[in-house]
């Protein structure tokens, strides 16, 4: 490699910091949609060092669905505390008992799609302008076509076919009281990439991602934790396996993954040769072929 | 995916574009390279295929993982950009898929403007047409540094060398009306995967290389502009802390050339010297940097500096006025309005402009100059003088892809209306 050339991850990362240094200089009230998952963690990273030597100077906002793993919200305020940055939480039990949301029932229940409702909730209550996420373009195919900086009007709504273009590294966040952006700095990364970055720049992540011993049953080909809000099916069975997470999300969708990789390495090579998308496992985009779409169109993630 | 575990450090990253219709294979070509460095996965794969079984198709098609939105999978075509990602072990690539037709000049030119190359599809039963034209030309505009002419269908022309050799012909012949330094040809047929990641056994008579093999050798290093110190100011970082009380950093991406610790330098607008002091990240203090890197820069000397202002070095200074000739690019259905105003985005700064006049209009098809009609409409590609508020600091946009260009921004509905690559001082 030529002396003058960057890695890939190099380039990702110079590419991430712009976008962060970017919305610090275009928005008045920006927010980092945080969920304590490894993306977000990566996000978090990135904009330590956009700002070094000064702190973060955007806070975090955890839309909270209340179906957690423990170990994420246990991360999610040791991050906080180590690096005093100001959290947010939007909480969709407080939607719920609203009555702004209603709540799901039966035995695939998910809070997932209450979420919006209470993002978008918490983007009007506190003023932001700009939340930025750690959507990836690899992920799904209706964010392939997302922008770096993506327009929402002032119902929090994408309109994929009217999106503004972009080009070099010019970016256009102008927008009229109300309306806001969704800015994605990792657009540009695969699942590959976040964990080799992980890996390079030795960044702390909750032990789920790690093989671990948990009681977990299989729905429809997926394995998920038990939690006393999930009801089992009569054919259902938990039972004791090792696994880990390769998301983390709300805990009624976060698929798992047998494996003994308690390492990043061992983890790595596991990723490299999975044959199935990391939202291939979870539950929310099974319900049909352009559910992301729609979901994005609403004002979803 | 093969992923070589220890070696990623030295994997590079290449952004290339694509551009095509629905006919002349760019879906399937795409999807080869998918399929065969193994980047598809099952889900995806079991996913387009229930859905091309919708459609009453027998097979799957690949096309449909290229369109990702509603419309697009109802209409069969491709609206916007997608981009698309694979890797092998040496290198990770980022594909700008940008569909071909003249109505969607405007997603072509923004999928190209970060490339470092450009494939261009020729369908051997038909060889050079417009549409390669045109698709050269944004090439040579948004000067994509490498441009790989892959002649495709090679199986519907029996691998016949004279054909492969007649269509080369006929792109050189237009080729010296573009502005390309490096153009290669390839043989291919995407559908059966010749010369696309494996060598042909049908064209033995071509010893060049596959596509993938391009693609992962093609050298890139010198895409960016290492010669002219360029630093446009993004962000001022005051950590106001006990520990970092005076500390006074300029956080920014270089757009150009390589800065090192006691470099001189001159703050423009202001016209000031200092010297580069420290360049600073968060894993370490740095010597030496150069583009595309994000760092911190701080200065010997108390200036008063903000975002939008450039650090150049003293002996290598960037054009500065506020009368700019460029080609422009217009994206917006409301056509450029003369001594119409805009604001105009270029590097991190952002002033008011407005058109002074239109020389020329673009027919990208026959790549004549149009002196005659001089109204600008969505997709047209022209040359125009605009004079902003305030001087730019600006290079060539030959010199420099990312000092060199801009974009205007409608005041009243905050769209991004055009795309400009400045053409020379005036």
């Amino acid at each position: 490699m030529n002396k003058y050339n960057l890695t890939h991850l190099k380039e990702l990362e110079s590419e991430a910091i712009f976008i962060f240094r970017e919305v610090a200089a275009q928005f008045d009230n920006p927010v980092i949609l945080f969920s304590g998952g490894k993306d977000s963690i990566v996000m978090f990273h990135i904009a330590r060092k956009a700002f070094f030597p000064a702190k973060v100077p955007i806070p975090l906002l955890h839309i909270d669905t209340g179906h957690n793993f423990d170990e994420a919200i246990e991360f999610r305020d040791n991050l906080v505390k180590k690096h005093g940055v100001k959290l947010y939480v939007g909480s969709v039990q407080k939607s719920i008992d609203d009555g702004k949301v209603r709540e799901e029932t039966g035995f695939n229940a998910s809070r997932n799609m209450l979420q919006t409702t209470t993002l978008l909730d918490s983007i009007e209550e506190y003023k932001f302008d700009a939340a930025i996420g750690g959507g990836r373009r690899d992920e799904e195919k209706a964010r392939a076509k997302e922008r770096f900086f993506s327009h929402r009007d002032d119902f929090g709504q994408w309109d994929p076919k009217n999106q503004r273009p972009e080009l070099w590294n010019l970016f256009n966040g102008k927008k009229r009281m109300g309306e806001h952006f969704r800015v994605f700095p990792l657009s540009n990364w695969t699942e590959l990439d976040v964990w080799q970055y992980i890996y390079m720049e030795k960044i702390e992540i909750p032990s789920l991602y790690y093989s671990h011993k948990r009681e977990v049953f299989m729905r429809d080909g997926v394995l998920l934790a038990t939690a006393p809000f999930m009801k089992l099916k009569p054919n259902e069975k938990a039972e004791i396996l090792n696994v880990r997470c390769r998301t983390i999300g709300d805990i009624t969708n976060t698929g798992l993954t047998e494996s003994k990789a308690d390492n990043l390495k061992d983890i790595i090579d596991e990723i490299a040769a999975e044959r199935t998308t990391e939202r291939g496992q979870r539950f929310d985009d099974k319900r049909s072929e352009t559910a992301m779409e729609d979901r994005k169109k609403d004002g979803y993630f | 995916m093969q992923n070589n575990n220890n070696g990623y450090l030295d994997m590079e990253l290449l952004r290339f574009t694509t551009a095509g219709s629905v006919d002349d294979g760019k879906s399937t070509l795409i999807g080869r390279l998918l399929y065969d460095s193994k980047s598809i996965f099952e889900d995806q794969l079991e996913a387009i295929e229930k859905a091309s079984k919708n459609k009453g198709a027998e097979k799957a098609d690949l096309a449909l993982l290229t369109d990702g939105l509603k419309a697009e999978r109802e209409q069969g075509i491709t609206i916007d950009v997608a981009y698309r990602y694979f890797a092998t072990p040496k290198r990770k690539f980022i594909i700008a898929d940008t569909p071909g037709h003249i109505q969607y000049t405007r997603n072509m030119v923004t999928g190209a403007s970060t490339a470092n190359l450009a494939i261009i599809l020729i369908d051997a039963r038909h060889g050079v047409i417009e549409q390669t034209k045109r698709h050269s030309y944004i090439a040579s505009l948004l000067q994509i540094p490498h441009v790989v002419v892959c002649i495709n269908k090679m199986d519907l022309v029996n691998y016949d060398e004279n054909e492969y050799k007649k269509i080369k012909k006929q792109f050189l012949e237009f080729a010296p009306k573009l502005d390309v330094k490096d153009i290669d040809f390839i043989p291919i047929s995407a559908l059966f995967g010749d010369n696309v990641v494996e060598r042909s056994e049908k064209m033995n008579w071509y010893n060049g290389s596959t596509l993938l093999h391009l693609l992962e050798n093609v050298y890139i290093s010198g895409d960016y502009n290492h010669a002219d110190a360029r630093f446009p100011v993004q962000y001022v970082i005051r950590p106001q802390s006990d520990e970092f009380h005076d500390y006074r950093g300029y956080g920014g991406r270089i757009d150009g050339g390589i800065f090192k610790v006691g470099d001189k330098v001159k703050i423009l607008p202001s016209g000031f010297e200092s010297k580069i002091k420290s360049i600073d990240t968060l894993n370490e203090k740095l010597e030496i940097a150069y583009a595309p890197q994000s760092v911190s820069i701080t200065i010997e000397d108390d200036i008063d500096i903000s975002r939008g202002d450039m650090i150049v070095k003293s002996n290598n200074l960037p054009n500065q006025s506020q009368d700019i000739t460029a080609m422009i690019s217009w994206f917006n259905e409301r056509p450029l309005q003369i001594k119409g105003k805009y604001a105009i985005k270029h590097t991190t700064n952002e002033v008011r402009c407005m058109i002074q006049e239109v020389r020329f209009k673009m027919d990208i098809n026959s790549l004549e100059r149009d002196y005659e009609d001089k109204e600008v409409k969505v997709n047209d590609i022209a040359r125009i003088k605009l004079r902003t508020t305030k001087p730019l600091f600006f290079d060539s946009y030959k010199k420099n892809r990312y000092t060199g260009s801009f974009i205007l921004v409608d005041e009243v509905t905050n769209e991004t209306v055009g795309a400009g690559m400045i053409v020379e001082r005036t």
